[in-house]
């Protein structure tokens, strides 16, 4: 079944194959013969960017709230390079993405040629894996097997870097059948022995706790399934990373928040104090552990995790598995349920006494306002708002990250696209493009911060053009929230550079783009200016002014550990929590 | 509040030890760029590298890395390198059992009259094969464990070395049994 065709042919061919039904991309000079091969069929649709970084990021937000990859397409040179700092947040948040890349003819390449770079040596680092097509006939070989890297194992971005000599010369091109990579085989099946091992360890736990990333969202919808049934099994209390919420619900008792350096103060105290962590697809962070010396100090350690690189990486594992969650996760569930051995009820219930004695602390509190929109209020009022409608957010990264993480409640997987690795300013808006593609009568918002947005602002006319009806809530403070935030706790107050001065009028640019504006300056107003948001059926920017002096609680200063957090001034002491109970707003 | 920076200090760190890595790769364009790219992207240490083609059918070359880290370091360095998609096999030789490391260095040695002579009789003493010969210089192969070419380009130095070139160590597992 052997098809001559030309390789640009090959590759409108071979996403086909892959049932990918949108590429996100820019043309340009070294790619025109696969936009050309584009513009004549119609399997996939092409989603015109207005930056390359803004075509990973909605090719990121497509990927993570379907599961599947996503694919972009961009030229040589400015295009590849434009595209780094996406690939790089996508190698950082293991996002399966697979960049197409055009390359100057391949007797050009190494001689300065026009818009010529080294894109397989300037990705090199920041892929999973690259390939340079040196040879039409290994064109359709290298494109299926890009996917399957991509997209199997720990996922993350590939890059296939294509001469356009190559597009236009002619070969065969044939689809692969159910094919192996020759040395490349994710592990997916856990050692035996070890899940037994750590079922042990589970049964005889007296504080135990679970600890999951985004490894269980990668893992797919099964997973965070098998996930809510294991901790129902076992009555253990449970925590998420940043990138794992949404895989255990939000609205459940047995869940703590999240945790680390922003997290709730009984999710880390619950880990500063576990005797037994089961983590699952997390992978230790800096801004998970805090100081490693004093991290967990007196806990056994089972880590479960795909890619055998991130265990023992930072902190020791005594049971390290290696496989897949899902796989994991449905043996350690069959294996609970066929011991007869309960784990110690008593010593539980005193672990939750002490667990809701931390709760009853209040660690998110704020004191809100009447005359300010409090940041965190905005959140609260957002998710009541929202919560029972098909809704999926996004975010830029800073303080407003941090308050979405706290106090938008995630009940599924899939619903919560943020940058968490890298960090990137200026994801949100373009990953909501992405996510609303995917997902075009769902609600899609973009809670962002003013300075965060304006990095990628331009990619409102992306999503006016494709009428994607997308909503940036800005979390508007006139600051790099984060960085005041530090500057004031850590410098003195001295706000070098923070303060974001001459900034749009965020209704007039909503309008500038043709899209709506609305601005919310009240907290009385607030209600009624996020439901005609949610009504109107256009892309909206919400400018929402919020306190610009408020800063996020708790925190976990950097080089501390988890016992020594700082807590907002309306949490209260152990004393209060007994006797003033909601006082305070939370 | 006493920590400034955005990031948790270096904890203690444990002893450093030396390791041999066998590393078992597709001979591919930029495959060797990809092992240089990750030692240098995570500040691992190579101490001597060597690679060429061993099994041409399959086009699968071999890369022996010595290099320096704490246990956990060479762990890390272990998986970090399995991640990469073309590498097939890491072995760490130092804790896989017995092994024998070898390393060729060709030395170069300029002189006339007794320091002839001594570099000679030198080369003799190490069974350095003379590979080149001139009325006033000599080539010698060398071929052994890193410590005993240490100790002949010493000797050599005040008879006259010009320069010297080594391949860096390569290793196999004593016994029967392949990588």
């Amino acid at each position: 079944m052997d098809k001559e065709m030309t390789g640009a042919e090959m590759v409108m061919e071979a996403l086909a194959d892959q049932g990918i039904e949108h590429v996100f991309g820019y043309p340009g000079g070294a790619v025109l013969p696969i936009y050309d091969a584009l513009f004549q069929q119609d399997k996939v649709k092409h989603i015109l960017v207005r930056h390359e970084q803004g075509a990973v990021h909605a090719a990121e937000g497509y990927a993570r709230s379907t599961g599947k990859v996503g694919c972009v397409l961009v030229t040589s040179g400015p295009g590849a390079t434009n595209a780094v700092t996406g690939l790089t947040d996508a190698l950082m948040d293991s996002t399966p993405i697979v960049c197409l890349t055009g390359q100057v003819p391949t007797h050009l390449i190494g001689n300065d040629a026009f818009q010529e770079c080294d894109t397989v040596g300037i990705t090199r680092p920041c892929t999973k894996h690259n390939y340079l097509v040196k040879n039409v006939a290994d064109l359709p070989r290298v494109l299926h097997e890009a996917f399957h890297i991509a997209r199997s194992g720990r996922p993350g971005p590939v890059v296939v870097d294509i001469p356009k000599d190559i597009q236009f010369a002619k070969g065969l091109y044939s689809r692969p059948k159910d094919f192996q990579h020759k040395g490349y085989r994710p592990k997916l099946k856990g050692d035996l022995d070890r899940i037994k091992a750590a079922i042990e360890l589970m049964q005889h736990a007296k504080r135990p706790l679970f600890y999951t990333g985004g490894g269980v969202i990668n893992s797919g919808r099964e997973a965070s399934q098998l996930l809510r049934e294991l901790v129902k099994l076992t009555g253990f209390p449970i925590t998420s990373t940043l990138m794992g919420l949404g895989a255990y619900p939000a609205s459940d008792p047995q869940w703590l928040g999240m945790l680390g350096m922003h997290g709730t103060l009984e999710a880390n105290l619950s880990m500063h104090d576990c005797d037994l962590m089961i983590c699952i697809g997390a992978r230790f962070d800096d801004r998970i552990t805090g100081r490693l010396d004093a991290f967990s100090p007196g806990s056994t350690k089972i880590h479960v995790d795909i890619d055998p690189s991130s265990i023992n990486k930072n902190v020791k594992a005594d049971i390290p598995i290696i496989g897949d969650c899902a796989h994991v996760l449905e043996d350690m569930v069959r294996l609970w349920r066929s011991t007869a051995k309960q784990p110690d009820k008593r010593a539980l219930e005193e672990w939750w006494k002490q667990i809701d004695k931390w709760r009853a602390r209040k660690s998110l509190a704020y004191r809100n306002s009447n005359e300010l929109i409090k940041p965190q209020y905005a959140i609260q009022r957002l998710y009541e708002l929202t919560k029972d409608r098909d809704t999926y957010i996004t975010t830029e990264v800073g303080q407003h990250q941090m308050w979405a993480a706290q106090f938008y409640r995630f009940e599924e997987p899939h619903r919560w696209m943020t940058s968490g690795g890298l960090g990137t300013m200026g994801y949100g808006l373009p990953a909501a493009v992405g996510v609303q593609l995917a997902h075009p009568d769902s609600l899609v918002i973009d809670i962002a911060g003013e300075a965060s947005v304006l990095m990628t602002m331009q990619e409102m006319s992306t999503a006016v053009q494709y009428r994607l009806p997308i909503k940036i809530f800005i979390l508007n403070n006139k600051y790099m929230g984060m960085v005041r935030q530090w500057q004031e706790l850590l410098h003195g107050g001295r706000y070098a550079e923070s303060y974001m001065d001459a900034l749009p009028d965020f209704v007039k640019l909503a309008e500038a783009y043709h899209a709506v504006g609305i601005r919310c300056e009240q907290p009385g107003d607030l209600d009624a200016a996020i439901r005609e948001m949610i009504d109107v059926k256009k892309a909206v920017i919400f400018d929402c002014v919020v306190d610009p002096a408020e800063n996020c609680f708790p925190m976990i200063p950097s080089g501390r550990a988890h016992n020594e957090m700082l807590l907002g001034d309306s949490a209260l002491s152990p004393e209060e929590a007994i006797t003033e109970e909601g006082k305070v707003m939370v | 509040m006493n920590s400034s920076t955005h990031y948790p200090a270096a904890t203690v760190s444990q002893q450093v030890e030396t390791h041999t890595l066998c590393v078992l790769v597709d001979n591919e364009p930029g495959v060797l760029a990809r092992v240089i790219g990750l030692f240098s992207g995570r500040g691992y240490n190579i101490e001597s590298l060597t690679v060429s083609e061993t099994e041409h059918e399959r086009h699968l070359s071999r890369i022996t890395i010595v290099t320096r880290g704490t246990p956990m370091v060479i762990e890390q360095i272990k998986h970090q390198l399995e991640r990469l998609v073309p590498i097939h096999r890491v072995v760490d030789m130092t804790v896989a059992g017995p092994r024998i490391e070898r390393e060729l260095a060709m030395v170069k040695v300029r002189g006339k009259g007794e320091h002839r002579m001594e570099a000679l009789r030198l080369a003799d003493a190490f069974r350095a094969r003379v590979i080149d010969a001139s009325t006033e210089s000599f080539v010698f192969e060398i071929t052994g464990a890193s410590e005993k070419i240490e100790s002949f380009v010493a000797l050599m130095l005040p008879l006259g070395l010009v320069e010297v070139s080594r391949t860096g160590i390569v290793a196999i597992a004593r016994g029967p049994e392949g990588m």
